[in-house]
């Protein structure tokens, strides 16, 4: 392979956003899931809502592959600040302000919050103790929802969240048209920091501490610091999604600070493949919608298939989808030695 | 008296909890993986002897038996074939291939036998009061802790006593030593696999009038047996039992006296431990 | 042991003990600007060890480092680096998945106090990919900088290893056998590499090539048992007859 080959391959390695680079044709691709998303908000009639709940769950996903991604934070929490983000929209639009930006900024900066105190106290930590600790986080965060029931409505869910129209001019109507387009543009907004955060020096010596600890010490980089900005980071988006989710679905449940949602949205991740931004994109949707058609006849033949799934991907399929798209076109463009792009990234 | 009530109903928990979680320790100390698949053992086991009493009258206690060694059976099945490869990975494929496997249980579980939560198999003989000199307690509470204390030793003679418990103690505290010194290592995963297996569906089934028996049984209880595992110290069998034992009395005096907070007491008391002891109250010479 | 004008670092009476094991005792080390130091003694006697505690990689238990006129003996290895205390690693601690001239980028970009940019970037990592590439090719590597660091021959992850190192700017390096691993063959490619440095460094070199290290220090330190046994020049030092029976029992050179 001449170094050329090996700058293209190293490229597409790094993540895909284009920036500052000559454009070329392979660019027009990162318009593609925008594009369909638009395509899908003027054909998808009956459906806006399914395809909200798509977009929560892909930026819940994004948030994910930032900590556990990029920075190769272990956790098994990351619905606390989900949940933490969809009652703070909810508790903020009843009480205080029904306006959705309002409450979208002021849920994500409480999440945001909150995965700075949590990130200060347990990054310290590494493997399974790590993963324990996020999960303590996550039932702590339960246990208080379920309680403060003045609060939060326990096990009923919190209810009566009003939001008023977006910007005072765009209503959320009864079919989820506007909701749609709101969690679109939260979305794409979020997806954009995220592409730069992750080819920033930021994003990078994140990587580095993912890949190795030690070397990063090495270089004078403030290891624990640096983990816990990239973990709140995460958090306040993962508090965004889930404020879209309280303002689309005007309610709010205790499964939004589940283990199992934790879970899940780790399995949407590595099936789409982490690491790759758009993993989430593919991961989330195929999971929702496959989940929505398959959970018509059983919820408990969609858990087989996805478990079965999540086995075959881990033990013969590392990368994901996006792992087997990228060996595929690579194939296809007779650049032979696609190892580097599918090879082990633990 | 609330407080010894409350004393032996969480020795009694704990007792479930640590005949089910004493199998992860080992295994998760042994091989180092994070294995989220634990309490599906445990849902199988209880799942068969509930079926096996109620559907063909098997007595309780041979159902019990049933299901440990089926439970077993499957555990030795699946540590060939998806953990084996695991044991070189990271702990991201590790925690999810073990939620895949979760999953999966979760699903074939309630496809056979429904999807609505299984009523408590406690034998007539075990369901009444019985009266322990200040007041009458359940019969079915004693017989755990009894069984509990019983399974507690045969664990303690077969880890501390036996030639094949000082070798899986030295391959917990130094892996690679015990395979330098040319220790067949992988069976001793099958084999310590096998019995965590067994004990976490025997604790399934006995235990089914303490930690009831539902579709998601597998992935609800699994914070309390990774909490015994950490709190322990990872590959530690008395750690296992102290926690076991803790947790179970924590968490039953926190719902008794201040019931307004559920389990958030002993959550926080974990998380707070885990800063303070990052590798459990009682961790293998490996870790410590 | 004779404190010159111009010392960047002193250390005094440093010790560490592992339980009842003293690994490191009482070791004074004055390093002045451009030294080239040669640490050698016999396995076991505590060199890595010695490098762990000046980069803080271990605590010491008693004892002074001082940089400039810092005392940095409590400092974090993070705080360390920023003094310009810097060292390569025995066994490669490189980012495998990442291309060689990043590898060396991200340091520069750390040095720089670029590495918190998250959002607006451009320019200065730019700045840090050409500073990174002069650094490459100053270790004759410059041609392998677009490559994965985990395809590149043995030696030259050694050579990137090094100019990690430069590329921090350091004003003392601790070399960790950097010819550790690396056939006899090519062992004259780390011995050209080292002579390349920048002469104002001071530069502690550990290494087990004997012949490596009399060839570049201009003093050697014999490390025994965690103490410093003498310090002398070269043609001294393996002419000393308790080096001789201490160290190697043999003749040294």
């Amino acid at each position: 392979m001449t170094n050329q080959q090996q700058a293209t391959t190293q490229q597409q390695i790094l993540a895909p956003a284009a920036m500052s680079r000559p454009f070329s044709p392979a660019m027009l691709w990162h318009l593609l899931p925008w594009v369909i998303a638009l395509i899908f908000f003027f054909v998808g009639d009956g459906y806006h809502s399914l395809g909200t709940n798509i977009l929560v769950m892909i930026l819940f996903a994004l948030s994910l592959d930032l900590a556990l991604g990029y920075a190769g934070i272990i956790t098994l929490g990351h619905a606390a600040f989900f949940g933490a983000g969809a009652y703070a929209a909810g508790i903020f639009a009843i009480h205080f302000n029904a306006d959705p930006v309002l409450g979208l900024l002021a849920a994500t900066a409480i999440a945001g919050l909150l995965g700075l105190l949590t990130g200060m106290l347990i990054l310290h930590t590494r493997g399974e103790t790590l993963l324990m600790l996020t999960l303590a986080i996550a039932a702590i965060f339960y246990e208080i929802a379920n309680h403060a029931r003045w609060l939060t409505g326990g096990d009923d869910g919190l209810s009566g969240i009003r939001v008023t129209p977006v910007f005072g001019l765009f209503r959320f109507d009864l079919w989820g048209k506007t909701a749609f387009l709101y969690a679109l543009s939260v979305l794409f907004i979020w997806f954009i920091i995220a592409a730069l955060v992750v080819r920033s020096p930021f994003g990078r010596s994140l990587d580095g501490i993912r890949q190795n600890t030690k070397r990063m010490r090495a270089i004078g980089t403030p290891v624990w610091w640096r983990l816990v900005a990239m973990y709140s980071l995460s958090a306040a988006m993962a508090g965004s999604a889930g404020a879209l989710t309280a303002q689309s679905t005007r309610l709010v449940g205790l499964s939004t600070l589940e283990l199992l949602t934790s879970g899940i949205v780790a399995v949407m991740l590595v099936l789409g493949g982490e690491r790759r931004l758009y993993g989430a994109f593919i991961g989330a949707a195929i999971y929702v919608v496959v989940q929505d058609f398959a959970g018509s006849i059983s919820p408990f033949i969609w858990m087989f298939v996805i478990g079965f799934l999540l086995i075959i991907i881990v033990l013969f399929f590392e990368g994901g989808l996006m792992g087997i798209i990228d060996s595929v076109v690579a194939k296809l463009k007779g650049k032979a030695d696609a190892s580097g792009q599918t090879g082990k990234r633990t | 008296m609330q407080a010894l009530t409350i004393l032996l109903d969480g020795i009694s928990y704990g007792m479930v909890l640590f005949i089910i979680s004493v199998g992860l320790t080992v295994t998760m100390g042994l091989m180092r993986v994070v294995n989220l698949a634990h309490g599906a053992f445990a849902m199988i086991g209880g799942y068969i002897a509930t079926v096996l009493v109620l559907q063909a009258g098997v007595p309780f206690l041979l159902s019990a038996l049933i299901a440990a060694v089926v439970a077993g059976a499957l555990g030795g099945l699946a540590e060939l074939t998806v953990y084996r490869p695991l044991y070189r990975k990271g702990e991201l494929p590790q925690v999810l291939l073990t939620i895949g496997l979760c999953f999966v249980v979760i699903a074939g579980l309630t496809l056979f036998v429904g999807a609505t939560p299984l009523p408590a198999i406690v034998p007539a003989s075990l369901d009444r009061m019985v009266d322990i000199g200040f007041r009458s307690y359940p019969a079915y509470r004693l017989f755990l802790i009894v069984v509990g204390a019983v399974l507690a030793f045969i664990v303690w003679l077969i880890v501390e006593r036996s030639l094949f418990g000082a070798r899986l103690r030295a391959a917990v505290d130094d892996p690679q030593m015990a395979r330098a010194v040319g220790m067949n290592v992988n069976r001793m995963f099958t084999v310590t696999f096998i019995g965590g297996c067994a004990l976490a569906g025997f604790g399934g089934a006995i235990g089914a009038g303490v930690l009831p028996l539902e579709p998601f049984y597998a992935l609800r209880y699994l914070v309390y047996f990774l909490i015994v595992v950490a709190v322990g110290g990872m590959g530690s069998f008395r750690g296992s039992l102290v926690a076991a034992l803790a947790i179970g009395i924590v968490d039953t005096a926190g719902r008794y006296i201040v019931p307004q907070f559920g389990g958030f007491l002993l959550y926080v008391l974990v998380f707070g431990l885990l800063l303070w002891r990052p590798n459990g109250l009682l961790p293998p010479k490996s870790v410590a | 042991m004779n404190v010159a004008a111009d010392n960047i670092l002193t250390v005094r009476g440093l010790c560490k003990n592992f339980g009842a094991l003293a690994v490191t005792q009482q070791v004074d080390l004055d390093l002045a600007r451009g030294a080239r130091i040669g640490l050698i003694g016999p396995n076991g006697a505590g060199k890595t060890t010695l490098v762990n505690l000046l980069t803080g990689m271990l605590s010491s238990d008693a004892g002074t480092i001082v940089i400039d006129g810092h005392h940095i003996e409590k400092a974090k290895p993070e705080t360390r680096v920023r003094h310009g205390l810097v060292r390569t690693h025995q066994i490669n601690t490189l980012l495998m998945e990442t291309s060689v001239r990043d590898n060396v980028a991200i340091a520069v970009a750390e040095r720089q106090n670029y590495a918190w940019r998250m959002l607006r970037y451009g320019p200065q990592w730019r700045a840090c990919l050409d500073e990174a590439q002069h650094y490459l090719e100053e270790m004759r590597i410059g041609h392998a900088g677009d490559r994965r660091v985990s395809e590149l021959p043995y030696g030259e992850q050694r050579l990137l290893e090094i100019a990690i190192g430069l590329s921090l700017k350091p004003r003392i390096l601790l070399l960790d056998e950097p010819g550790a691993g690396i056939p006899s063959t090519e062992a004259h490619i780390i011995h050209e590499a080292l002579e390349s440095l920048p002469p104002d460094i001071a530069i502690l070199l550990i290494e087990h090539d004997m012949d490596l290290v009399f060839k570049f220090a201009r003093e050697i330190v014999v490390l025994v048992l965690g103490r410093v046994l003498t310090r002398d020049v070269p043609a001294n030092i393996s002419s000393n007859a308790e080096v001789r029976s201490v160290y190697l029992g043999r003749s040294v050179v």
